[in-house]
């Protein structure tokens, strides 16, 4: 007896799951994935730069803003001095939001791609539409 | 030949080393330990059933006078095996050696030696199959798990897999399933390939092919055997029997171990039926033809066990009999429940089994024909078709060993259960883990019940001895009964070793004592012709 | 044995790929190359596998059985320990497979004096059942690399399995019980004599190579960060078959690509294959009916057999005189 009514089901089954990556994909183009830039507040600005360099920000903003939440609304400290000395307000909506004020375009396409849900929105903007 | 190797005193063998040894198991020679392995087969056996490499040797010796090309021999033996059992090659590759197995082996238990730990078992063959069939195995070697086949390995092979008695309890445990049985079986079948098979076996291997049973009892002399037991039923019942052999157009062959007919306590359990099948009016026949339900061919390879069932179906069809009743026994029950129809089917003139005193029909035999004795009477019992009084088993108190065959190769649990219950009044279990799928082998299973072969046998057989004196100890218990033939003979033998309290016998042997048959005479002796505690002989109350 | 080899193994690997990446700058290799063979031979090995497998015919009946047979009507069938039709088949080896039914009957023998006792013993099934279900989670969870959008059901997943919100970003229990799940399966190896004395270079590597698996997974979520968003527009590449290697991406992130490459590659030539195995196992896979319905062996062949005209022809006069009926006179 060798069961091929099973196995090879079985088998088609298994190859289906594990080239699922390929089948959905193949022949697709690779999404270009940018956070957009443009907002009128950045367009202003005479040196174009964020809190902290590009590529920490890129990897590591879920971090600083941990504890930007965690110095401001535990120890009550508002104030962030950066890696170069300079001072920033700790505040979610009044320094980050006020250059990126595009939420939607910055914040949710990287989001939305990586397959992220942070918990930001939960409590700022809670009741607006956009969250990413 | 058969000298028995009088093994330690119970309390030495009690004590258990399970540490393993300090040398990684490949650099650890095996040693032949005396007590633990069986005397070499005569030639004359191989030659009977024409197994090949016949020739005098002794297990014991250096050289066992091996073919020259013994090497190839075997790895083409294995490849063989590789390509016609699934379970073979599937059972060489998944092992994951998460050691579930290990302390589920009696003779693990019994021994301490880790290869007889089932996964260690297994990897003695294991190493061997990666280093010639695979090739993480031919290119990294030790560093693999493969080794090369050496004579010290295949002695090694013989040493262990004659220490295994297929009673799948580590595949009960294992999380794929992993039988060792499966794996014993093809280590022995690479065995018998180089004509390396014990005595034990070889003998009533080539005794059943020529005289019909493993005893090679001839003809007559099982009728006179049968014949004398009814002499003791009449002395015991006053009822006389007069069974019938080979007789055609009976409706049922009743096929049982040859153990039965041979021996105490074996020929107890044959009276119960004798008595049963009368009390019946049954019609059947014995035959002498086919008269051994067990097969000790399926202890060297699967043709040699073909070849020895061929006549339990040859017989039903030259007597015309329409269906087979088969008695107690173990490893019989998981051949013909797995392997006689596949090797012999389809049976298709016989017809679907069907009990003639209450009609039921057994469904769930209706393929193989073949039915057990103790679904047959536990029918019976149901339907209240038996006079049955317990109170004459009232001097026992009962405790049931399962038999691993028909534990895990079949799952027969209910029927002794019910049985034993309807016919003792006092039934008591052992330990939840050592009963039903999780039984513990009598240790002596599978051709292992030789004489010489003793230490081995009371170390495989200490867990089972164990669990029995348990229930002696907390209930009492004095007698330990089973449906297995080799159980009767060889639990007989454990228990005078480790708990000489406890006798043992087969279920029909209580149905036999409390069966009330028309016009018996009152009854003072049991089946064993021992006195009736509390009852007082007839002729003692007429001479007063 | 083995362990010390095993772990240099492992090391060697991880500083294989370290050197690879950031002194010759081997990222396509590594990104790309590496992880193509790996999953091709993943896939055809487990298809060679598993056909060779079958083409292995199961000759004999040999459920092994758990439970009460089927028999006489009023006696109750253990329907899923010992099951006599395909629904009890199923169910049995549903459980076997997503329940580890049979390690969990795991018991633990102990001597003394002179006694067998013996005890439940469910840790090895605990760690065990915890490891696999931890690594299939993982495993599911990565597809969110390989999905643009990310389905929804990732998404629950995801929520689900970060649902303490501990940290930035979640902290997911499976990538930290799949890593202790190993540890203890290693530390057990090790620790109980017996299993130590059975372990093969091949039962510590794989150990060594996921607990390394993890914990660069780990050290890359919650420690020294990649780029995600990188990381992602490379594996897109790879499934969409346009490899493509971004700037930037940390040396770690390659080091747990190439192991996850190696991990991939091993699997089909490994104990690992038990995955598949597992399926056909012949003890469990099949019902205990073979009293009701026949089994065919494919290779079936007559045999040599003592017909019963050669057995009388020995005995016939002892059958005679025994009044034994014969069929020639």
């Amino acid at each position: 007896m060798y069961d091929g009514g099973k196995i090879i089901p079985g088998l088609i089954i298994f190859l289906l799951i594990i080239t699922y990556p390929f089948y959905t994909n193949i022949g697709k183009p690779v999404a270009e994935i940018k956070p957009d830039l443009k907002t009128p507040e950045i367009e202003r600005l005479e040196v174009k730069e964020c809190v902290e360099p590009k590529a920490f920000m890129r990897a590591e903003h879920m971090k600083l803003l941990n504890e930007w939440r965690d110095s401001a609304v535990r120890d009550g400290n508002r104030v962030y001095i950066n890696s170069k000395g300079k001072n920033y307000q700790i505040s979610l909506q009044k320094t980050c939001l006020r250059c990126h004020s595009n939420r939607d375009k910055f914040c949710k396409v990287c989001h939305t791609y990586a397959g992220v849900k942070p918990y930001c929105w939960n409590c700022h903007f809670a009741k607006q539409e956009g969250k990413g | 030949m058969a000298k028995t190797a009088k093994p330690p005193k119970p309390e030495e063998l009690s004590k258990i080393d399970y540490r393993p040894p300090r040398t990684h198991w490949m650099d650890t020679p095996v040693q032949f330990k005396e007590g633990t392995f069986c005397y070499a087969s005569r030639p004359k056996y191989l030659e009977e059933v024409d197994f090949p490499n016949a020739r005098e040797w002794s297990s014991a010796d250096e050289d066992w006078k091996l073919p020259d090309n013994w090497k190839e021999i075997l790895l083409e033996g294995i490849k063989d095996r590789l390509k016609k059992y699934r379970s073979f090659q599937l059972f060489m590759d998944i092992c994951v050696r998460c050691g579930a197995c290990a302390d589920k082996c009696h003779f693990f238990l019994g021994s301490g030696d880790p290869k007889n730990m089932p996964v260690l078992r297994a990897e003695l063959i294991r190493s061997v199959y990666r280093k010639y069939f695979t090739l993480g195995g031919k290119l990294f070697g030790k560093r693999a798990g493969a080794r090369e086949l050496t004579y010290d390995v295949f002695k090694e092979w013989w040493y262990y897999f004659f220490q295994c008695t297929e009673c799948r309890r580590c595949s009960v445990f294992c999380p794929y399933g992993i039988d060792t049985a499966e794996i014993t079986m093809m280590g022995r079948e690479l065995i018998n390939l180089l004509g390396c098979n014990t005595d034990w076996i070889m003998g009533p291997v080539a005794n059943c092919y020529k005289k019909g049973n493993h005893l090679g009892l001839e003809p007559h002399t099982i009728k006179m055997n049968i014949e004398m037991m009814c002499d003791d039923i009449e002395e015991i019942t006053g009822i006389r029997i007069e069974p019938t052999f080979n007789r055609k157009g009976a409706e049922i062959l009743f096929v049982t171990p040859s153990g039965d007919l041979f021996g105490m306590p074996g020929i107890y359990t044959c009276m119960g039926y004798l008595m049963l099948f009368h009390e019946l009016g049954l019609d059947y026949t014995w035959s002498t033809y086919a008269s051994e339900g067990g097969n000790f061919g399926f202890f060297t390879s699967n043709e040699m066990a073909k070849r020895l069932y061929y006549k339990i179906y040859a017989e039903a069809k030259r007597l015309g009999v329409k269906w087979i009743l088969g008695g107690e026994c173990g490893h019989m029950w998981r051949l013909v429940h797995q392997y006689l129809d596949t090797w012999h089917g389809p049976a298709d003139f016989l017809e679907v089994p069907k009990s003639p005193i209450t009609g039921t029909v057994f469904e769930h035999a209706k393929s193989t024909k073949m039915v057990h004795v103790v679904e047959f009477t536990a029918d019976l019992i149901r339907h209240g078709k038996l006079n049955l009084d317990p109170s004459r088993n009232d001097h026992l108190r009962v405790t049931f060993h399962d038999s691993c065959n028909t534990s895990r190769g079949m799952g027969i649990f209910e029927e002794p259960r019910y049985i034993i219950k309807h016919v003792c009044n006092h039934f008591y279990e052992m330990p939840e883990d050592t009963i039903r799928e999780k039984t513990f082998c009598c240790g002596s299973g599978s051709g292992l019940n030789a004489g010489e072969n003793m230490e081995l046998r009371m170390r495989g057989g200490f867990p089972r001895a164990n669990a029995v004196k348990y229930v002696h100890e907390k209930h009492g218990v004095n007698m330990l009964a089973n449906i297995c033939a080799i159980d009767r003979a060889a639990l007989t033998t454990l228990m005078q070793y480790w708990v000489p309290q406890v006798d043992v016998c087969g279920v029909h042997e209580l149905v036999g004592n409390a069966l009330v048959m028309k016009g018996e005479k009152k009854r003072t002796q049991d089946l064993r012709l021992e006195d009736l505690p509390g009852v007082e002989e007839e002729t003692e109350e007429e001479g007063e | 044995m083995g362990m010390l080899f095993s772990l240099v193994v492992v090391v060697a690997l991880i500083l294989i790929a370290l050197f690879g990446v950031k002194v010759i700058g081997l990222q396509f290799l590594f990104g790309v190359i590496i992880p193509y063979i790996a999953v091709l031979t993943f896939i055809f090995g487990m298809l060679y596998r598993v056909l060779k497998w079958s083409r292995s015919p199961v000759p004999f009946h040999i459920p092994t059985t758990c439970g009460q047979q089927k028999s006489l009507s009023w006696i109750k069938h253990s329907k899923i320990e010992n099951p006599a039709g395909t629904l009890g088949v199923i169910i049995r080896m549903a459980l076997e497979i997503f329940l580890f039914r049979s390690l969990f009957r795991n018991l633990k023998s102990d001597l003394r004096d002179g006694r067998l006792v013996y005890g439940s013993d469910k840790w090895l099934w605990l760690a065990g059942l915890a490891f696999h279900v931890s690594f299939f989670t993982v495993f599911i969870r990565h597809l969110r690399f390989f999905a643009n959008p990310v389905p929804k059901f990732l998404n629950v997943i995801d929520s689900i399995d970060g649902f303490l919100q501990v940290g930035v970003p979640h902290l997911l229990i499976t990538g930290v019980l799949l890593l202790l799940a190993a540890l203890y399966l290693f530390i057990r190896r090790v620790y109980i004599p017996q299993v130590r004395y059975i372990s093969l270079p091949a039962d510590y590597f794989p150990l060594f190579l996921i607990i390394a698996i993890a914990s660069t997974g780990i050290l890359m979520r919650y420690f020294t960060k990649v780029d995600i968003v990188k990381v992602k527009t490379l594996t897109m590449g790879l499934a969409s078959l346009h490899p493509h290697i971004p700037d930037g991406i940390g040396a770690i992130f390659f080091v747990h690509l190439f192991l996850v490459s190696v991990l991939f590659t091993y699997f089909p030539f490994s104990k690992l294959v038990h995955m598949g195995g597992v399926f056909l196992s012949p003890t469990r896979n099949l019902a205990n009916n073979s009293r009701m319905k026949r089994h065919v062996n494919p290779w079936n062949y007559p045999v040599k057999v003592h017909t019963y005209e050669e057995y009388e022809e020995e005995f016939r006069e002892k059958m005679k005189s025994a009044d034994i009926p014969v069929e020639k006179e």
